[in-house]
């Protein structure tokens, strides 16, 4: 007699979800599936608006990573106008894109799976957040919190506030720097780069522990998609697409961002809003690949930083073979090395002298119907692919979100757990736990509308095919 | 030898405001008088330069002894004349127009490109409009961008038809007007050709200067760079007046 269980919602993610097992007569997990269940319609609303608007009005997509949307819309628009940015306007889109890179994986790692991490998959759900991480390490918490709000004040500095900056404009940025606002945040790197490197060495020494979880956490074979450099380095802002097969062999590389559409196909599925990327050559499902941190880590040959080039040499021994790190547990991981790299590359930046330059704004009108913006979100490349009418007004949108690249991997990887955790016929608070804290390795941003984190209310049944409940469990809020 | 201007004969009048004693010319209207004082009055149709049309009931106040409000930019000031701008009926009146005027159209302030510079913006902040009571209409409307110069977004205009009468009175082309009723009204330009097409329109931009919202801006701004100068308007309509 087959049954379901469904977690509902998915907590101490961004956005609103819900994972639902299907169970054999035998209480094995036969499938296992990861539902979107918020339709938001970016992609038609948008239509019929001045392109220039679309900056900020895909921002609003989300309020944990708006300046990766506006960057990535940004460059799509830079393309409609056909220019080449001032190269200050460059470094210093880079700065706010890597300051946002640094906030994002704080939130994630400390806010969100910090709990889990530390406090264990199995301890009290009443405790298991953020406050039962203050309680038992009171100064971690502070670092993790102190970490995100220098990110968030670079992001403030630069764009004039946190959350939904208009500075980053069609053609560049709105206002050059000043050597006040270059001096208050180089100011503030040191410490971060201490809180970043001491949290990297805890994490370090951590790993061993959850040997299990890094057996079990999506090593399904993949392939691996991100930016890199032209010189094939850890790459953000700009460069070029590279994708590397489960045996680390390059399948395809120095793509064009422009050229995304030959090799990416988006495919849909009933059961979830969200689409599913997959690699067009390949075909669907079989084009399954996974991007964000740990694509971006396997991909790139050095990170062009001192501090986390060494990470990466690092990061690459967690792989017994010479292969790509496959398991989606080392995310938290990779997630570290890349805070590392992201303050050292913001020092670098800063310190050069050509940021102080005043021209950062090419100014034109749209000189192109169609325009190509790809960037790396901290979850992932993101692309947004816009074309418009001769009067500039957008009727057409594609957005491939981050996350989506990874809803197939996020599949698997739920099933996989499942496979190895969930006892049909016993419920347990840590079983599913471990099946959520597979989807917070992909730090999955499913919408801004939630900022929740810790417990929300949680009910879980099982059922029989008659839809009796066989077993419940509670969670409150 | 040096021109002396005539003097035209008008009294002085004795009135008094918010309990403030004040004079004023009899030839004055109430918005123009609490405008010399500083006595706020929310308006968005009404403006120094152009004639008065009364359309956003916006300026309304109570006059004693007027058993119905009058609207300041349309009522001229008489002797002893008693007038509140702000009391409690005021301010609720006031702050429910703003409401339906942000409830009728697509007022997205967080995506405009007049975001921090709105004179409709401004007045919510200070009708103390945090929400709306109203269920939106999300009706979407047209957006002209086929001007090289210039864009109208009609999901953002308030119709308060400066743009019209700038247009006729102070530039004289009169490539502005008004067509359709009730929420279908929207502001044209000659006789509802794309307004990129229109024969009249000098681009001069005065209409986009005196736009009190988003709904008519330059081309090429991004979110919150629509930064509009209306100071020219009382110095063109003083010339013109003097002609």
């Amino acid at each position: 007699m087959s049954r379901t269980i469904s977690i509902d919602p998915v907590t101490r993610i961004e956005g609103h979800a819900r994972i639902s097992l299907q169970l054999a007569d035998s209480g094995e997990v036969e499938d296992a599936k990861f539902h979107l269940t918020q339709f938001r319609g970016f992609e038609k609303f948008c239509e019929g608006r001045p392109y220039r608007e679309m900056p900020a009005l895909t921002a609003r997509t989300c309020g944990i990573c708006p300046v990766s949307h506006l960057l990535a819309s940004n460059k799509a628009c830079d393309d409609l106008l056909a220019v080449t940015i001032p190269p200050t306007a460059e470094k210093l889109r880079r700065i706010m894109n890597l300051a946002q890179l640094l906030q994002s994986h704080a939130l994630s790692f400390f806010h969100l799976s910090s709990p889990d991490l530390l406090l264990g998959w199995d301890s009290d759900p009443v405790k298991r957040n953020i406050f039962g991480v203050m309680a038992k390490d009171p100064e971690l918490a502070k670092q993790g919190i102190k970490l995100r709000q220098i990110g968030q004040t670079i992001i403030e500095i630069l764009g004039g506030k946190k959350i939904h900056p208009t500075w980053v404009v069609p053609g560049g940025v709105s206002e050059p720097l000043d050597s006040d606002k270059r001096e208050a945040m180089l100011k503030m790197l040191p410490e971060a780069l201490t809180i970043a490197k001491d949290t990297y060495g805890l994490f370090k020494t951590m790993v061993p522990k959850f040997k299990d979880e890094a057996e079990h956490f999506g090593t399904m074979p993949t392939m691996f998609l991100s930016l890199v450099s032209n010189k094939g380095q850890l790459e953000h802002y700009d460069g070029l697409i590279r994708i590397k097969d489960a045996q680390g062999r390059i399948v395809e590389d120095r793509v064009p961002p422009s050229d995304y559409p030959r090799i990416i196909g988006e495919a849909v599925e009933d059961f979830s809003y969200m689409k599913f990327p997959y690699y067009k050559p390949m075909g669907y499902p079989n084009g399954i690949y996974r991007v964000g941190p740990l694509a971006r880590l396997n991909n790139a040959e050095s990170c062009g930083t001192p501090f986390a080039d060494v990470a990466l040499a690092e990061f690459h021994m967690l792989q017994e073979d010479s292969g790509p790190v496959r398991s989606s547990f080392h995310y938290h991981y990779a997630r570290l090395v890349e805070i590392i790299f992201a303050i050292e590359m913001m020092q670098r930046l800063l310190k050069d002298p050509s940021i102080l330059d005043t021209r950062v704004r090419a100014h034109a009108r749209g000189n192109r119907d169609e325009g190509i913006g790809v960037s790396e979100a901290p979850r992932g490349i993101l692309m947004h692919h816009y074309k418009i009418d001769e009067a500039g007004l957008i009727n057409w949108v594609d957005l491939i979100i981050a996350t989506g690249h990874n809803n197939l991997a996020m599949n698997q990887s739920i099933k996989q757990v499942a496979d190895a955790y969930v006892d049909g016929n016993k419920l347990s608070e840590g079983m599913l736990n471990r099946v959520e804290a597979v989807i917070r390795c992909y730090d999955p941003c499913l919408s801004c509308a939630s900022h929740a984190f810790g417990q929300m209310p949680l009910s879980i049944e099982l059922k029989d095919a008659s839809g009796a409940v066989i077993d419940r469990l509670v969670r409150d809020a | 030898m040096p021109i002396i201007a005539t003097q035209p004969s008008v009294r002085v009048v004795t009135l008094r405001i918010d309990g403030q004693d004040l004079s004023a010319r009899e030839d004055e209207t109430i918005i123009e008088v609490c405008r010399e004082n500083k006595i706020p009055i929310p308006s968005l149709c009404w403006m120094e330069g152009l004639s008065v049309v009364g359309a956003c009931r916006l300026c309304m106040v109570e006059v004693a002894g007027q058993n119905r409000l009058l609207a300041a930019c349309a009522t001229r000031v008489a002797e002893g004349m008693e007038i509140t701008t702000n009391s409690e009926k005021l301010q609720r009146y006031r702050r429910t127009l703003v409401e339906l005027l942000f409830a009728e159209r697509n007022h997205v302030c967080s995506v405009c490109v007049s975001n921090g510079h709105c004179e409709l913006q401004w007045l919510a902040n200070s009708c103390g409009v945090d929400h709306v009571r109203m269920p939106y209409r999300n009706h979407g409307y047209a957006v002209d961008s086929t001007h090289e110069m210039f864009r109208v977004d009609h999901n953002r205009c308030v119709l308060c038809t400066r743009c019209v009468r700038v247009c006729d009175e102070i530039e004289g082309a009169h490539t502005w007007d008004v067509m359709g009723r009730g929420s279908d009204c929207q502001v044209i330009t000659d006789l509802a050709k794309p307004w990129g097409d229109s024969d009249t329109c000098t681009s001069c931009g005065k209409c986009v200067q005196v736009c009190p919202t988003g709904a008519l801006v330059k081309q090429g701004t991004s979110v919150g760079e629509m930064v509009k100068d209306q100071h020219f308007l009382p110095i063109l309509a003083r010339r013109r007046s003097a002609r």
